[in-house]
């Protein structure tokens, strides 16, 4: 948006670093060798290894795995349900945001907490927590049944599950960023006669934009690569209630290869492309 | 238009930040809240805009109860100590956007929107400035675009938060004297908020003096240097010495003529420059030295050092100007005589 502050290139920052500071030369020759061989280790030969095994049979065999009606179905299920959990958790995610930095009452820092609990609760038992509500034996099973209400091993509990999963992560890019700007641009609008509505989207969303799409970016990334809770309240119904991590696996234990990496394929396509989203956002945000 | 707040208190958790306040503010007057921090002035100003509610009390806005009003429907234009400048808006824009959130019946056309913020713009010097955005300003600019943008809406008051705290020290004398002209000019209730005595006794027309959530005096600014109602206020306005007569013997006060008949208290407090020094005479009995003097540009301030009865040693200030003191030829530790012209006196 403006030139006057342009990023200052890595080669720069090293050229002012103090000769103090610097390391000998075989000592960061090491470090940078270990760092690259571990990525390439790590991150790249397992990511090539699933574009290679995907393709193993050939273009066409790669096409026929993706467009056979149960990948169709599990990729339909995946887009689906980000389409509604996503937007969802945006609005929560603003909201809870909104509550935390903007008013005081109490039990706000066990609500900053409870914020956080989907990071530190394994998914395996979120799925859970689910499967005891709402599941045949759990606590509303009863009353679910008798009106014919299908959530657990139905696209419902896939939706709520994901949902609990990905509640972070819009509230927490928002939250930091919204206390450091405190709110006195949005009470010099109201002083100027905006409404709280008119005040939200005119001063309060431009400011919280780059953070909010971020956390967005993130929400989606998780909400469609979700494997642990969406795998036990699924029941992993083929055509039905299969999301593309679950059949990746469903396909990876009938040894079905070609079926399994062409999935994991789509989904590593995500996250690369979530990456390149997620740095062009920061550098955005960086820049402003 | 003119304001009346009537017994407004208000508690944060145990802490209170403001007791029982009654104050009027004519119209047309230019008023400083004037307090060290926490003495809740800032709180008062956020009271009468509408910012912050009270836990009791009421705000009357030109006759009529606003109490109960919502910021946006007091009518009132608020300066933040920090600007709060939209900064992903232009300077234009910021101007504009009171005009442009009005409900569509009572909104101006664009045509008039953008006659008014330019005239607003030129009103305060600035509307070469009117396509950049809030990050490319320096503070004295931002702080008038900040006035701009809350004079846009016609307010019937304008409350400026510590207008001047954030700036350097010369832009702030500057905008001082351009707040005090504009006041007179556009002639709209302000009141400003600021810690400054200084500022308060240069801006204002009327001051009103807090502490610890209470009002200690309201007057003009002379009133209040000539006439402090209590101890706190004349130490909070200008300097003073201040002389206990538990500690300092009453008999040195009327060897530099105190009159001791009207005595109504039992701490002296003496201004500077009602202080006068003169070169000792020989035969007469002197007992004060000076120690050293500091230029303030035109006046001198001189820091004497008075040997109590047990030995005691206490520093009095005196102020005189420039060529006054020059012509007293005194040298560092000059025996010298003073005489106290005034003093205010409380218990």
């Amino acid at each position: 948006m403006n030139a006057m502050t342009q990023p200052v290139s890595p080669a720069k920052l090293v050229e002012r670093q103090p000769l103090a500071l610097q390391d000998a030369d075989w000592v960061r020759w090491s470090l940078i060798a270990i760092a690259v061989s571990f990525i390439s280790l790590f991150i790249c030969l397992p990511l090539g290894l699933v574009i290679f095994k995907a393709f193993s049979k050939g273009v066409a065999a790669y096409w026929a795995a993706l467009s056979e009606p149960d990948a169709l179905a599990a990729i339909k299920l995946t887009v689906l349900t980000a389409l509604v959990t996503v937007p969802l958790n945006t609005v929560f995610g603003v909201a809870a945001a909104w509550a935390i930095t903007r008013f005081e009452f109490k039990g706000k820092s066990l609500l900053t907490t409870l914020i956080d609990l989907p990071f530190s609760v394994s998914p395996v038992i979120s799925g859970l927590i689910f499967v005891l509500v709402f599941g045949a034996e759990g606590w509303v099973g009863d009353w679910l049944i008798e009106r014919d209400i299908k959530i657990i091993f139905a696209i419902p509990g896939i939706m709520l599950a994901t949902l609990f999963i990905t509640f972070p992560f819009v509230a927490r890019q928002l939250i930091p960023l919204m206390q450091e700007m405190g709110n006195q641009e949005e009470e010099a609008a109201l002083s100027l006669g905006a409404s709280g509505w008119k005040t939200f989207w005119a001063v309060t969303v431009p400011n919280i934009k780059w953070a909010l799409l971020y956390g967005v970016l993130l929400c989606n990334a998780r909400a469609m690569g979700e494997f642990g809770a969406v795998s036990v309240v699924s029941g992993h119904i083929r055509g039905l209630t299969n999301t593309l991590p679950l059949h990746v696996e469903v396909n990876y234990n009938e040894y079905n290869i070609v079926g399994a990496f062409a999935g994991a394929s789509i989904l590593a396509a995500l996250a690369v492309v979530t990456l390149i989203l997620k740095t062009a956002l920061e550098w955005r945000q960086a820049n402003r | 238009m003119s304001i009346l707040l009537s017994n407004i208190s208000k508690k944060f958790g145990t802490f209170t930040a403001l007791d029982n306040i009654n104050l009027e503010i004519p119209e047309g007057e230019l008023v400083a809240l004037l307090g060290p921090s926490g003495c809740g002035k800032t709180t008062l100003l956020r009271i009468i805009a509408g910012l912050e509610s009270t836990d009791q009390g009421r705000v009357l806005i030109s006759g009529q109860d606003r109490t109960d009003h919502d910021v946006s429907q007091r009518g009132i234009g608020f300066v933040f100590q920090h600007y709060a400048l939209f900064r992903h808006m232009t300077v234009f824009e910021n101007v504009a956007f009171g005009l442009r959130v009005k409900p569509r019946r009572e909104r101006p056309n664009n045509d008039f929107i953008t006659k008014k913020v330019h005239a607003l713009l030129e009103l305060v010097q600035l509307d070469w400035l009117h396509d950049r955005y809030p990050d490319q300003l320096s503070g004295g600019q931002r702080q008038r675009i900040a006035l701009a943008r809350a004079l846009a809406v016609e307010p019937s008051v304008l409350l400026l938060d510590e207008p001047f705290g954030a700036l350097d020290a010369s832009v702030r004398k500057d905008l001082r004297q351009w707040l005090r002209n504009l006041h007179h000019d556009l002639n709209v209730t302000s009141i400003f908020v600021t810690h400054d005595q200084e500022e308060a006794m240069e801006v204002a027309s009327q001051v009103v003096v807090l502490n610890h959530g209470r009002i200690e005096q309201q007057g003009s600014p002379g009133d209040i240097y000539d006439h402090p109602a209590n101890a706190f206020v004349s130490r909070f306005i200008g300097h003073t010495n201040i002389f206990d007569l538990e500690e300092h013997d009453a008999d040195w006060l009327q060897t530099a003529g105190l009159p001791t008949a009207n005595w109504q208290g039992k701490i002296a407090h003496v201004r500077p420059h009602d202080i006068v020094i003169e070169k000792s005479t020989s035969h007469s009995d002197a007992f004060v030295t000076l120690k050293d003097w500091q230029h303030l540009g035109s006046l001198i301030r001189i820091e004497l050092v008075k040997s109590g009865s047990h030995g005691s040693a206490a520093s009095v200030y005196a102020e005189m100007p420039n060529d006054q003191f020059r012509r007293l030829h005194l040298k560092k530790g000059d025996k010298v005589d003073l005489r106290i012209r005034h003093a205010h006196w409380f218990h």
